[in-house]
């Protein structure tokens, strides 16, 4: 058996260690983390993957650490995966989301691992599909995935969780300005944090009311195929008055992302947003939203995997004078960008011909 | 397109005091030569640091104490990572240290020890310097 089988075979065995090198092999692209995950790849999917993303300061960290602490006192094992900005003049990072989840270290359920973005944007590292997979095979009941936290077009999460948690707090700006485009259509449960502060029940009603209004829209996800329209409306195009817990879930059978308040350095709120992940999932599975997420989700990974593998040939195929060459060529205007493409593209295609 | 290969460093404060400005000078130091800085905060027991190296899995774990518990705490943290089969990870402490103690505590297995007023970049220099020796 090869080192990367051997690694796998570790991994899937429950081996924290075997577990945080195959993360480290993901991360920095080594050649036996792609035969390692392949091994892996059918023990994959069990795990449920919740994302957690929001504006800076919500609390994602404190939140992931109550919810994990949940988790752990109902028997599930959790995994977290917490990415964090890399500067993009050094590449260096701080990750400091650990500072919150140090309750659990010594709890052998609850495995976290730090990720720098490392030069990605949208919320997360390249590296944290795979990442996910990895905690998945290695029998991760729960998977939460925190994101950078930029607050806006975090999208990649909603393609990389099943129930995405949006966290808002009071006090960060208008709540207009916290609820901007993008965050809301990603949405499965909302979380106010810092309940306590003044100014949480204005932040729920403001987001109720933007949620009745986004409801409108005729398609409530880019790409992920679910009509969620205007089923609820009546004629006026008023919401029928709904609850805003955990079972607010509408009559039709369409989600509606419950609003719910935490206070999650106090651990207070924290059971309700937990059954509302369990109900989101019970949700996907029984509506068959998951296999339709479940594809575009692969969709997604194929398309990107393709994207990374095709630069990563023509580069290696033309060889780097010749890219050099034709970026100066760009430069100098003499010719144009797609013309460099073209002939990376052809010097790839001339060096797959010789190799066979 | 491969990922350089990034150091990954764990920057931890074990024991009970909370002094902890000369750990986030060094951690802020270190991401600004281009590491990836695991800053895991104050109050740190030997288990806690252990598991979070392991499950990081770091290149280097830098201690930062100023209790002059280091005796009591160092070997214990040594101890562990013997358990886990993780000696490999290089070690270095940074605090105030009785001149005495400091050969002790690179006896421990501590290849580097850093006292008040050292440069943040000798630190940084030392770190890459060490983990390239090792491959």
């Amino acid at each position: 058996m090869n080192d990367a089988l051997d690694l796998a075979a570790r991994v899937a065995s429950g081996d924290r260690r075997a577990l945080a090198r195959l993360l480290t092999w993901i991360e920095s692209e080594r050649p036996g983390a792609r035969e390692a995950l392949a091994a892996l790849y059918p023990r994959t999917g069990r795990a449920h993957i919740v994302g957690v993303t929001g504006a800076p300061g919500t609390g994602k960290s404190t939140l992931v650490s109550a919810l994990a602490a949940a988790a752990r006192a109902r028997g599930r094992s959790v995994g977290i995966l917490s990415v964090d900005p890399s500067s993009p003049f050094t590449g260096g990072a701080l990750l400091g989301d650990r500072i919150r989840m140090m309750d659990h270290i010594a709890d052998r359920g609850v495995f976290m691992r730090s990720m720098a973005s490392r030069g990605s944007v949208g919320g997360l590292a390249v590296a944290t599909g795979d990442a996910i997979r990895a905690l998945d095979a290695a029998g991760c009941d729960l998977v939460f995935v925190e994101t950078v936290g930029a607050g806006q077009a975090e999208i990649d999460i909603a393609r990389a969780a099943q129930t995405v948690i949006v966290v808002e707090a009071p006090g960060l700006g208008d709540e207009i300005q916290a609820f901007k485009a993008g965050i809301l259509e990603i949405a499965d449960v909302f979380v106010i944090n810092k309940a306590d502060r003044e100014g949480a029940e204005r932040a729920a009603n403001a987001l109720k009311a933007m949620l009745d209004l986004g409801n409108t829209m005729k398609q409530r996800r880019v790409g992920r195929g679910a009509d969620l329209s205007a089923a609820t409306l009546d004629a006026s195009g008023h919401h029928a008055p709904g609850g805003t817990g955990a079972h607010a879930a509408v009559a039709s059978g369409e989600w509606r992302p419950p609003i719910l308040k935490t206070v999650a350095a106090e651990k207070r709120g924290i059971e309700a947003v937990l059954e509302a992940l369990e109900a989101h999932r019970t949700h996907l599975v029984e509506s068959g939203e998951i296999v339709l997420r479940e594809r575009e989700r692969a969709a997604d990974d194929v398309q990107r995997s393709l994207g990374r593998a095709l630069i990563r040939r023509a580069l290696e195929a033309a060889g780097p004078a010749r890219v050099e060459a034709l970026i100066d060529a760009v430069a100098a205007r003499r010719i144009d960008p797609r013309a460099a493409v073209d002939a990376l593209l052809d010097a790839r295609l001339d060096a797959g011909q010789e190799g066979e | 397109m491969t990922q350089q290969p990034k150091i990954r460093v764990l920057i931890a404060k074990p024991g009970l005091d909370g002094h902890d400005r000369g750990a986030k000078v060094v951690a802020r130091a270190l991401r600004d030569s281009g590491m990836e800085v695991i800053y895991t905060g104050l109050r740190q027991t030997p288990e806690m640091i252990v598991e979070a190296a392991l499950q990081e899995d770091v290149d280097a774990i830098g201690l930062s104490i100023l209790s002059n518990a280091h005796m009591a705490l160092f070997p214990r943290v040594v101890e562990l990572l013997g358990a886990e089969g993780r000696r490999d990870i290089l070690l270095f402490a940074g605090g105030i240290f009785p001149d005495e103690d400091v050969p002790e505590i690179k006896k421990l297995g501590f290849r580097g020890v850093f006292g008040p007023g050292s440069d943040t970049r000798e630190i940084a220099d030392f770190i890459r310097a060490e983990i390239a020796a090792r491959g």
